[in-house]
């Protein structure tokens, strides 16, 4: 059954906020040290946290931000979800503390979203239900990561840290109106890590094709066929980002144009933010957006699955965009730092 | 009774959650209840903006147990935009040396673990170089 989501009462972004730390390590540095200068580099650079970072303090800058766009206070939420692979803890929510730091604790359902790379989206097409059946008005999505690879693995050229945050909310208070979500998943072993495991283990042959392009490619058709929609009634479209070609290969492979997505592209200077990485691509376009325009997000969540996301900006954009700092500020803040730094920064010497 | 305090505390350690007079309007941080400036009673909550500016620093290479994965870190006293003076580490400084006079803001950071890694982590506020946000039209 390929019928998209919709809620009962219409829903939509009220807020959104996004937050990037401050460190990059250039690919060319893992090159140097694990492949002699001779590998090829799937970005530019990815964002490293620094030492007293980790996926709460991010979701709790990128929260803070979406709240002052959004113009709610923290007591108005009845949900603080946060969709991550590197919770803090692994047992104690990482929703219980950010309910607590931003002040929406103790009337609000918090909690943690698991499912990889899409445990963000996963979180918001059910903050879309709390809102939409009208047993919330406000609810706080986050999707956020501090993600790890294996020291000289393939994956560390790309795993990177970063958080975006939405607040949902009736679509008559929204800046951005969700049209309809669809979601499609299927038990696929491309990418894992088993409990007690530092590092993800993945099955390269199942990687691209089963995985990334199969799920997304599915369902950003179900929802553009559900919506009689083409990829020409959007101006802009978001696909997850494991690296630089992934992303343009779908964009092409469904339609999309090199211009529809140039905004939101940001993985070659960021790298892949795992569950936070279409959700800051959504946060960068936001930013540019202009009331009317339309925006397509497909997000990809290994073992695997995919939420589509059909939107369409409104007028409230202009007044709150400015409210907090846009994406692209963050990505200018920027202090290069070399593989010895980010070895003592990520704890990678601790085993 | 105790529960308000017990959040309040918290939202004094995550935010910069602090009082004002309502007597003399003077900005109270941490909150005490009791206003410094005239001395009468002040319970009125008060969030601060989280901006202000470096007015002394030191950097600390013998950190106290607890703090060691962060050393060598700089601990500043902080001028609030409101009037009160914090002591808070400094965070984020990349490559940027700190000054007197550094506009800094507040954000929420890993502050201690307590018994490494199995126990559990201390957050709280620290501050970091204001963050440039671009002039747009
Ligand atoms: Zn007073």
């Amino acid at each position: 059954m390929t019928e998209p989501l919709f809620p009962q009462r219409s829903v939509g972004i009220v807020g959104y906020g996004a937050y990037v730390p401050r460190y990059r390590l250039p690919a060319s540095e893992i090159s140097r040290v694990w492949h002699g200068g001779y590998a090829g580099h799937p970005v530019q650079e990815k964002a490293v946290a620094g030492p007293d970072e980790d996926t709460f303090t991010m979701a709790l800058e990128a929260a803070r931000n979406a709240l002052a766009r959004a113009g709610v206070s923290a007591e108005a939420l009845r949900a603080v979800w946060v969709g991550s692979e590197s919770h803090p803890y692994a047992v104690k929510p990482t929703g219980t503390l950010l309910a607590d730091a931003l002040g929406a604790a103790p009337s609000v359902q918090a909690g943690d979203w698991e499912f990889a790379c899409k445990a963000g989206t996963e979180a918001m097409v059910a903050a879309i239900g709390l809102v939409g059946s009208g047993m919330a008005d406000y609810a706080l999505v986050v999707g956020a990561d501090t993600a790890q690879g294996r020291p000289g693995d393939a994956l560390e050229f790309t795993a990177a840290s970063g958080a975006a945050a939405f607040v949902l909310g009736p679509a008559e208070n929204a800046l951005a109106r969700i049209l309809a979500t669809y979601s499609y998943v299927t038990d696929t072993p491309d990418f894992w890590r088993r409990e007690g495991e530092k590092y993800p283990a993945h099955g390269q042959r199942f990687t691209g094709e089963p995985a990334y392009f199969h799920h997304i490619t599915q369902a950003a058709k179900g929802l553009l066929e559900a919506l009689d929609m083409t990829p020409q009634d959007f101006t802009y479209a978001v696909f997850h980002q494991p690296n630089t070609k992934f992303p343009q290969r779908v964009a092409k492979m469904l339609g999309f144009t090199p211009e529809q997505i140039a905004p939101g592209l940001l993985v070659p200077r960021i790298g892949n933010t795992y569950s936070a990485s279409a959700l800051i691509g959504l946060t960068a376009i936001l930013d540019v957006a202009q009331p009317g325009d339309r925006i397509f997000v497909t997000s990809f969540g290994s073992g695997a699955g995919s939420d589509a996301f059909a939107l369409e900006v409104t007028e409230a954009i202009l007044e709150r965009r400015d409210r907090a700092p846009h994406t692209e500020d963050y990505i200018a803040r920027r202090t290069e730092i070399d593989y010895g730094l980010y070895v003592r920064y990520r704890g990678k010497l601790a085993e | 009774m105790e529960l308000a305090r017990h959040w309040r505390l918290k939202k004094q350690r995550y935010a910069l959650q602090g009082e004002v007079c309502p007597h003399c309007q003077t900005k109270i941080f941490p909150p005490r209840d009791i206003c410094p400036a005239c001395k009468q009673e002040a319970r009125t909550d008060h969030t601060f903006s989280g901006r202000g500016k470096v007015v002394a620093f030191t950097v600390v290479t013998q950190p106290p147990k607890g703090y060691e994965a962060q050393a060598p870190y700089v601990v500043a006293l902080v001028e609030l935009e409101e009037g009160p003076r914090v002591t808070a580490q400094l965070t984020d400084l990349g490559d940027e040396e700190p000054y007197i006079g550094m506009p800094v803001e507040m954000v929420t950071r890993k502050l201690r673990t307590v018994e490494g890694e199995r126990g559990i982590i201390v957050y709280g506020y620290k501050f970091r170089p204001r963050l440039t946000v671009a002039q747009r039209a």
